[in-house]
Parts: structure tokens; C-alpha cells; sequence
């Protein structure tokens, strides 16, 4: 696989079918991987594939520094080609303008991740090149794909608080969760804003639940489900329950799932007359 | 809980200027009477209501939380609402997620002509979260770090 992708990676440098390719490279531990922005069809040696490859490269897409270096190929996994399905649609950015390296996989991470044990994009869902052999993909049950949900919506009200807040508690306010989202996209997020000032910038409780609260709100009907977001908390806050909690009501009440049609309407841009409203009086 | 009886909920009510403004305005000229508890806060349209107001208004110490605009099909801006509706969708079950009382956090669609059914829906708010009692975790959480006279404490029932 990693002979065909540096080809493929030398060929579209070669023609210029793009400027820079996004892809993963060594680590300085076997266990590791970097990203890597290969501009040199000389220097595609550089490019790795294996299980180490836990990033989700489309987030350099929101990035000035990434974009600079022109039209990029992105190496992608099926998790990671749904955010460019969103981003497609979000007017983020047009097809044409990237070339997607898709790459199937069977899982990443060591112990995989959760994204990894009910995942039914084994193949990329979105490529121009697919590297390595098809995988077909499998189907979830609706049950089965939030069945990690079950043990905490299980929890008595007081309980849930209790949890929550000893996990919010932890937030140091550094904003890798949002940094690192390839779907977090606003130039000015709503935790910079000071007239007024919406959330508590301190590491309080009060404001890192609201601040917990309105970035998983913030990515309703987006995201993706790359699990980046709780990757790189270094607080280890199960910022992916609240993503899938939200996740579950967008396809419950809306019959939605992010990344997976390029041509369903975004929920949240949306609407139908008939929406859900047996809690409102 | 000796208190308990003495206990008056602080209700924040999000309210669109067109249908629900309109509503209790009527409630008002009319003379009908309702519970003092309420903080109304006019809005243009429930579509121009982000989430965070909510979380704002349990910030500073609110107990219950109303947004209620104009019935589907009426919005002055013809979609507001059903925009608000879809987030409502979402952003509910996740404070329900998080531990907070859906009640704490009602809905309604009142119109200009419901002077009464805004009376009925604004007592039926105060008397359940009156029934749930104050939202002491919110206010734990929020007096963390202020001693209890301080401006974050801002629930001066339950000190
Ligand atoms: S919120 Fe987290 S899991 Fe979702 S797209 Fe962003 S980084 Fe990925
Ligand atoms: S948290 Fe919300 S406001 Fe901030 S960057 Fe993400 S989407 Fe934008
Ligand atoms: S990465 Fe974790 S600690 Fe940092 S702001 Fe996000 S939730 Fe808080």
C-alpha cells in the first residue's frame, strides 16, 4: 500500500495536478506518525501508511499555513473523507479544488479506537484514488452505532450532573478540542468574543460547561465522528459522548447523518414543517 | 427544608416580539393575572435565540427557563421558528445529557391572540420548577471560588 501511495503521490507532483500532498510520515517512535506536507515528487519516500495514522488531515484544510502551499492531495481514511463531504457542503471548499488519496482501513490506534468498532467506512465513502485493496463496507443497526451512549443515558439526572461536572472540572480551557476539528471552522469562535463575554474564559465551572456544552452544540449535524477532538484532550474529558449524543438526536429527529451524502441537505441549515415538537406546549 | 415553602423560582422567559411579546401584553391589558416570577426578555424572533442565552440566564442564577414565539406557519420572518425548532431538537436532549432537568427549560408557542394561553403555560413553568426546587447545582457551580455574598451567588433564596 505504501508503494502505490508514494507513486500516486509522485505522479500528481510530477504533472501538477497539485501543488502538496497531506499525508502521514514517521514518528519518531514506531508507534507514532506526523503529519507531512509533501511539495517534492523527490521526497514522497517520506510518505508512511499504518496503523499509527490517527489524525484526521482534512483539518489542514482550514488552516492558512497548509492552504499557502497551493492545491493539495489529502490523504484520507473513510472517518476522516466524510469531514470533506461536510466541508463540501458547508461551502468550506469546492471539490475540484483537492484531489482525495483514499486509503481503506481497518482500524488505527493501539487499542483501536471506538470509532473503529462499529465503523461502516472501512472504504472511503469520497476519493479520486483509492489505495489498497476495496473492504466492503459493513451496516450498523441505529442501536449499535450509539450503543456507547447506552451506560450514561442509563444514569439517574443527579448522576449525569455528577459526572459531567467532575469531567468539566478538568477542562484547562486550552481549546485543542476546537483547534484540532476540522468541522470548528469560524474564523472568530464564540469563546474570543468579549463584548460581550459569552463564555468565562477562566477555567471555572461555570464556564467550561457552557464552553463544553456550545462546542459539541457548535458541531451538531457536522460532525464527523473522528474522535480527534478527544484525542488530543489532554484532560481526557469524553468529549466524544457529547458528539455522539448529538449525533443520535440529528439522525433520530432529523434522519440525518453527517458526511455520508453529499447531497442530503445539512440538518442544521434546514428545516421540515413536520419536525418534532411533542415538547413544546 | 423549612425553606422550601418559601421558596419563589426566578423564571427567565425568551419571548419573540410578534406572536408571544404580544400574547402577555394581552394577558396584561386584559388584567389577567399571573405569577410575579417571570423575567421576560423580548426578542425579534425564537430563530435569533441562541442556546447560549439559556445557559446565560443559568448563569446568573435562573431557576427555569421560558422560550416560546409563534405557532409553525406564522413566523413574522417565515422560517424563524421552524429554525429554532430543529435546534430545540438537539440542544434539549443534550442538557438533558449533562444532567439538567428538561423542565427546567420549557417551550411553548403562544400567540398575539393567547392572552390565555400565555397565563396558563407561564404558571404551569413557575409551578413545576417551584415543585423542583432551586437549581442548586447550576448555582454551586457558579458561586465556586466567590464566597456566598459575592456576585456569583446569585440565588439569594438559597444562599
Ligand atoms: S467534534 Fe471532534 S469528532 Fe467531531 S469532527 Fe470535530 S474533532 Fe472530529
Ligand atoms: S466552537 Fe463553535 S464558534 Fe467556536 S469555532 Fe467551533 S463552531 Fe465556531
Ligand atoms: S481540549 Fe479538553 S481541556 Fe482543552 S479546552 Fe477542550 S475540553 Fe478543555
Amino acid at each position: 500500500m505504501i508503494e502505490a501511495l508514494r507513486k500516486k503521490a509522485e505522479e500528481l507532483l510530477k504533472n501538477k495536478t497539485v501543488d502538496v500532498v497531506y499525508g502521514y510520515g514517521e514518528g519518531s517512535v514506531p508507534e507514532r506518525t506526523r503529519p507531512v506536507f509533501i511539495t517534492k515528487p523527490e521526497d514522497v519516500n517520506k510518505l508512511t501508511w499504518n496503523k499509527y495514522c490517527v489524525y484526521n488531515l482534512t483539518t489542514y484544510l482550514k488552516k492558512q499555513e497548509s492552504r499557502k502551499l497551493g492545491k493539495p492531495a489529502i490523504v484520507v481514511k473513510g472517518c476522516d473523507a466524510k469531514t470533506i463531504t461536510v466541508l463540501i457542503k458547508e461551502s468550506q471548499i469546492k471539490r475540484e479544488d483537492i484531489y482525495i488519496i483514499g486509503v481503506t482501513c481497518t482500524g488505527i490506534g493501539d487499542p483501536p479506537a471506538t470509532k473503529c468498532k462499529a465503523c461502516d467506512v472501512n472504504t472511503p465513502l469520497i476519493y479520486d484514488e483509492l489505495i489498497g485493496e476495496k473492504i466492503g463496507n459493513k451496516e450498523f443497526s441505529f442501536e449499535e452505532r450509539y450503543a456507547e451512549l447506552d451506560e450514561y443515558e442509563k444514569l439517574s439526572e443527579q448522576e449525569k450532573w455528577d459526572f459531567w461536572q467532575k469531567q468539566f472540572e478538568k477542562c484547562i480551557k486550552c481549546y485543542a478540542c476546537s483547534s484540532i476539528c476540522p468541522l470548528c471552522f469560524c474564523d472568530r469562535c464564540i469563546v474570543d468574543k468579549n463584548q460581550p463575554q459569552w463564555i468565562d474564559p477562566s477555567a471555572h465551572p461555570r464556564g467550561n460547561l457552557s464552553w463544553n456544552v456550545t462546542r459539541a452544540y457548535h458541531l451538531a449535524g457536522r460532525c464527523i465522528n473522528c474522535e480527534e477532538c478527544q484525542r488530543v484532550c489532554p484532560a481526557d474529558i469524553p468529549l466524544n459522548l457529547l458528539n455522539k449524543k448529538l449525533a443520535k438526536e440529528t439522525e433520530k429527529n432529523f434522519k440525518y447523518r453527517s458526511g455520508y451524502n453529499v447531497d442530503d441537505e445539512l440538518a442544521m441549515a434546514t428545516y421540515k414543517e413536520d419536525d418534532n415538537q411533542d415538547f413544546i406546549k | 427544608m423549612a425553606e422550601e415553602t418559601k421558596f419563589e423560582p426566578r423564571i427567565v422567559a425568551f419571548l419573540c416580539n410578534w406572536c408571544t411579546y404580544a400574547g402577555a401584553d394581552l394577558a396584561g391589558t386584559g388584567r389577567n393575572q399571573y405569577q410575579a416570577n417571570v423575567r421576560v426578555i423580548k426578542l425579534p424572533c425564537t430563530g435569533g435565540i441562541d442556546p447560549l442565552f439559556l445557559i446565560k440566564a443559568f448563569e446568573r442564577g435562573a431557576d427555569g427557563i421560558l422560550v416560546s414565539g409563534c405557532h409553525p406557519g406564522d413566523c413574522h420572518y417565515n422560517s424563524g421558528n421552524y429554525h429554532a425548532r430543529r435546534r430545540w431538537n438537539v440542544f434539549r436532549p443534550l442538557l438533558e445529557f449533562c444532567g439538567i432537568n428538561p423542565e427546567r427549560i420549557q417551550f411553548s408557542w403562544v400567540s398575539a391572540a393567547e392572552g390565555g394561553k400565555w397565563v396558563e403555560t407561564i404558571n404551569g413553568v413557575v409551578d413545576t420548577v417551584r415543585a423542583l426546587g432551586p437549581f442548586e447545582g447550576y448555582q454551586k457551580i457558579n458561586a465556586v471560588g466567590s464566597d456566598a455574598s459575592g456576585e456569583a451567588a446569585t440565588s439569594g433564596d438559597t444562599g
